[in-house]
């Protein structure tokens, strides 16, 4: 017994991958889990519209963007400009005061404060909303709370893109991303490293067959597979969660192909360097479906870990897949404000498909 | 000056998976101190005989004994009594040698003492004492084999089950892993043994010949080779198998 | 003429492994040329590098005309093989995993069934059912079936009857002879000595050196110690006392009899004396002549 476990100690050890396993991950995990999930907001980034611009919204917009909690990116001059920020993505809420702000306090006791939120990540945007109103009622309690009559200043919230905060809108494009990954690139590297694990491979390749069409034939049937499984999703969406679909499908989905094709090279890569089909599923679990999960704002907003995440996560494809996905489905926009994410894609793909054809083995050593 | 009490006894050996018989009614018996050889194509039944006999595995009926214990009840008083090896696999290849022989012998239950008694015995045996560090998966296919023997008689058990242990080796490596063989039948020990060389049929005192779950033939070599008029043991089985 | 393959001073090693050392042969066009040698003698390695899946250290092999290295493509085209482990999908029926080989090489099974079809025949009541449900000798008819549906003009089957039990072996190199018939060259990897005698011409391989290159027959014919074989009634201490007996070159156990070389020409009465003082009794001394096994053993 005591034998047994020496030995079994004996082959971990010995195993460079296990131990990488072992320790490395667990190191990862608690780093990243530690980091990422903050679920206090800090330095989000809005823009005010003050109609009043008088000494009261002054004081009111020092307080906001003294708090350590928001920054002032932009003063809007207009209400036209609002939509327009949000869909740039720039700011996550607009503070929106009417005019007049003064006077009204003063004479009727009473004036109106705005504060649009940018729902479409709705936990961020309700801890938002929360922490302006807080805010702002602070103030109202130290500047006003010992005058005779009852002053007030009105709070109108008002969520964008997903008025009734429906997490589903968050999930959506999660899971389509994640579903995506798996198909496509877990899969794809699987079937490859399977064909080298049983040997089939050698026969394949003693064969007229090139390289590249043995990777298209292994390759194509889960390009349709994932298709097919996008647009389930995107149904599902619409007609049990009742997520809309703002923008133009045909965009939409173009750019899933993208995304598989990306996931696909990916897939290819790995089973390039995977000899094992297990190897291939931990590269493509640890390697790929992690981070995607916890680095690519799915779940955790990125914007509130430390930077050097936020610059890894710039490196996840499903980062900017996600952020596709919800302006077109829930902002509604076109690829006038996604050329940028779509060209990241865009390089990525062809850069994982260049490195894929060039370690992709015609022989066996 | 062997015994021949019986070692291992089986009355109607049944196996069956399913509806599908791979041991049917066999009835056999080896003796303290014989090489008995275990024949059959691929698929007759072997493989499971064997695990049965190593209590492994459970007979749907039938009566068997082995070192004098029950299949059916005391397979953990059988395991202690057996050794085993196998081609596909005896020796853990990432460990040295040293290690396999610590590790099976501790799991026979021999004492650390024992364990380095026999160990050296060994290795000096195969003329391996410089070799005691090195990883198996370094070793040439010969010496693994002799060594994987070494180890599942470790603890000199009674008998030793050896599932095609020559396969792949060089000519000269099999006739001094059979010298082995003898030796460990001399000094007691029943060898059990499959094979795929005919020719090492003929090493063996009695043998036995399995086609599609049932034994078509157990004899000596000398005898066998007279009833079906065949001048090896090679025509014996083509003849048997062929049907 | 020319040789279907030809190998000049072929070199190989992994790391500290000298899988490959100085390699050379030549294979005629429809042939059926075996490699004879234990497992690590280097067999599987050779076959790799013939048919362009590793590539040489050093030195040569041409294909049917090509180079491993420049011309590979052209050898894939051409060539038919099975490697060592049973290497065809098995959750793919019979005819599926047929049917596919035969796709990839731009060929369909009716174009070259006549090639194959003393072969299919035995699996074809199994056509439906999943390779991986095949026994042993079934499954190495299905592998080579595959390797020809395209009709190759050299089949390189990589142990092919390793594992499988003695009448499946009999049974696929009667195969392999009456493929012969049809011109193309095969060649065959073994370890089973007596499997040697059923080729044209053979190399024996160890620890990746050619130790001969010939006919069986001229291999046996070179043999150059006498040879005989001995029996009695106790073989164990036969071999014992043989090994013992001053003019003992090698006594090796060969089946029910013991292979023995003396030193010089035996006498068998002074032989079958010394046994008779050792208590053996229903002694037998003969002459032999040789098997491979006999010759391998004696180049090692």
């Amino acid at each position: 017994m005591r034998g047994f476990i020496i030995k079994e100690f004996y082959h971990i050890f010995r195993d460079y991958r296990s131990m990488l396993i072992l320790f490395g991950m667990p190191v990862v995990q608690v780093l990243l889990f530690g980091f990422a999930i903050t679920n206090e907001i800090k330095d989000a980034k809005i823009a005010v519209l003050d109609y009043s611009k008088d000494y009261i919204t002054q004081e009111i917009t020092n307080k906001i963007t003294s708090s350590g909690y928001f920054i002032l990116e932009k003063n809007l001059e207009n209400e036209t400009q609002i939509h327009e920020e949000f869909r740039k993505g720039n700011i996550k809420q607009v503070i929106v005061f009417e005019n007049d702000f003064a006077g009204k306090l003063e004479k009727e006791h009473n004036a109106g404060i705005q504060i649009l939120a940018d729902a479409s990540d709705p936990n961020t945007a309700n801890l938002l909303v929360n922490y302006a109103s807080g805010i702002i009622r602070t103030y109202q309690m130290q500047k006003f709370g010992n005058t005779a009559l009852p002053v007030q200043i009105d709070i109108e919230t008002k969520m964008l893109y997903n008025p009734e905060l429906k997490s589903v809108f968050m999930f959506v494009p999660g899971t389509i991303t994640i579903i995506l990954m798996l198909v496509s690139a877990m899969m794809t590297s699987i079937s490859i490293a399977r064909e080298k694990e049983l040997g089939t491979m050698e026969v394949l390749l003693v064969s007229p067959l090139k390289p590249l069409q043995i990777v298209v034939g292994k390759v194509l049937p889960y390009v349709v597979l994932s298709f097919v499984n996008a647009i389930t999703i995107l149904l599902m969406g619409f007609f049990v969660f009742g997520m809309p679909v703002m923008g133009s499908v045909v965009l939409l989905l173009a750019e899933s192909l993208l995304f598989i094709i990306m996931a696909l090279s990916l897939g290819i890569f790995i089973s390039t360097v995977s000899s094992t089909q297990q190897l291939a599923m931990m590269l493509s679990m640890f390697a790929l479906m992690l981070p995607t999960i916890l680095l690519s704002g799915f779940i955790f907003p990125i914007e509130n870990m430390p930077d050097i995440l936020q610059w890894l996560s710039h490196l996840m494809p499903s980062k900017w897949f996600i952020i596709i996905v919800k302006d077109i489905m829930l902002k509604g926009v076109g690829l006038a404000y996604v050329w940028k994410e779509t060209l990241i894609l865009v390089a990525m793909t062809l850069f994982f498909i260049l490195l894929s054809v060039r370690k992709f083995k015609i022989r066996l050593e | 000056m062997k015994n021949s009490e019986p070692i291992i006894e089986a009355v109607d050996l049944t196996k069956k998976f399913g509806s599908f018989v791979a041991n049917d009614h066999l009835t056999f018996t080896v003796k303290k101190g014989e090489i008995f050889g275990f024949l059959g194509a691929n698929g007759a039944g072997k493989t499971t005989a064997i695990r049965i006999l190593c209590g492994l595995s459970r007979p749907t009926s039938g009566k068997i004994t082995v070192a004098g214990f029950d299949v059916y009840r005391e397979t953990e008083e059988i395991k202690k009594n057996i050794g085993y090896m196998s081609q596909k696999f005896s020796l853990y290849e990432d460990l040295t040698v040293k290690e396999n022989f610590r590790f099976y012998g501790g799991i026979y239950g021999l004492s650390l003492k024992q364990i380095r008694q026999q160990t050296d015995f060994y290795l000096e045996k195969l003329g391996l004492t410089t070799s005691g560090d090195k990883v198996i998966s370094s070793l040439p296919l010969g010496w693994k084999q002799k060594l994987a023997f070494s180890i599942a008689i470790i603890h000199n058990p009674r008998i030793v089950f050896l599932d095609e242990p020559t396969g792949g080796v060089d000519p000269i490596t099999r006739r001094q892993f059979w010298d082995m063989i003898y030796e460990a039948a001399n000094s007691g020990i029943t060898v059990f043994v499959t094979t795929h060389y005919m020719d090492e049929a003929e090493y063996c005192e009695r043998v036995s010949i399995m086609v599609a779950g049932r034994i078509e033939a157990l004899d000596t070599p000398e005898r066998l080779k007279k009833k079906y008029h065949a001048s090896s043991m090679d025509e014996v089985f083509l003849k048997l198998a062929r049907g | 003429m020319n040789h279907s393959v030809e190998i000049t001073n072929l070199y190989k090693g992994y790391g500290e492994v000298k899988a490959l050392q100085d390699i050379s042969l030549t294979i005629n066009p429809g042939e059926l040329f075996g490699l004879i040698g234990p497992d690590g003698a280097g067999k599987s390695t050779l076959f790799r590098i013939l048919v362009t899946l590793l590539l040489p250290d050093s030195g040569k092999a041409i294909v049917e005309g090509y180079d491993t290295v420049d011309d590979y493509r052209e050898i894939r085209k051409i060539a038919g093989y099975m490697p060592g482990k049973f290497s065809l999908y098995q959750d793919l029926s019979v005819e599926e995993n047929l049917k596919f080989f035969a796709s990839i090489f731009k060929t369909t099974i009716q174009e070259n069934y006549d090639l194959i079809r003393d072969i299919y025949q035995q699996i074809e009541p199994f056509k439906t059912r999943p390779a991986g449900k095949l026994s042993g000798g079934m499954k190495q008819k299905l592998a080579l079936s595959c390797a020809l549906i395209h009709k190759p003009k050299v089949l390189f089957l990589d142990e092919p009857t390793t594992g499988v039990d003695a009448v499946s072996r009999k049974e696929f190199w009667e195969m392999l002879r009456r493929l012969k018939e049809k011109g193309i060259t095969i060649v065959v990897s073994t370890p089973y000595m007596d499997e040697a005698s059923l080729c044209d011409r053979v190399a024996l391989i160890q620890n990746g050196k050619i130790l001969s290159i010939d006919t069986p027959s001229e291999i046996i014919s070179r043999y150059d110690h006498p040879l005989l074989e001995v029996k009695s009634d106790r073989m164990y201490e036969l071999i014992q006392d043989l090994r013992e007996y001053p003019n003992t070159l090698s006594a090796y156990r060969f089946g029910e009899f013991i292979h023995y070389t003396p030193k010089e020409e035996e006498e068998y009465e002074l032989l079958e004396k010394y046994l008779q003082e050792k208590g053996h009794k229903d002694i037998i001394i003969r002459s032999i002549l040789p098997v491979i096994e006999d010759c391998f053993m004696a180049l090692m």
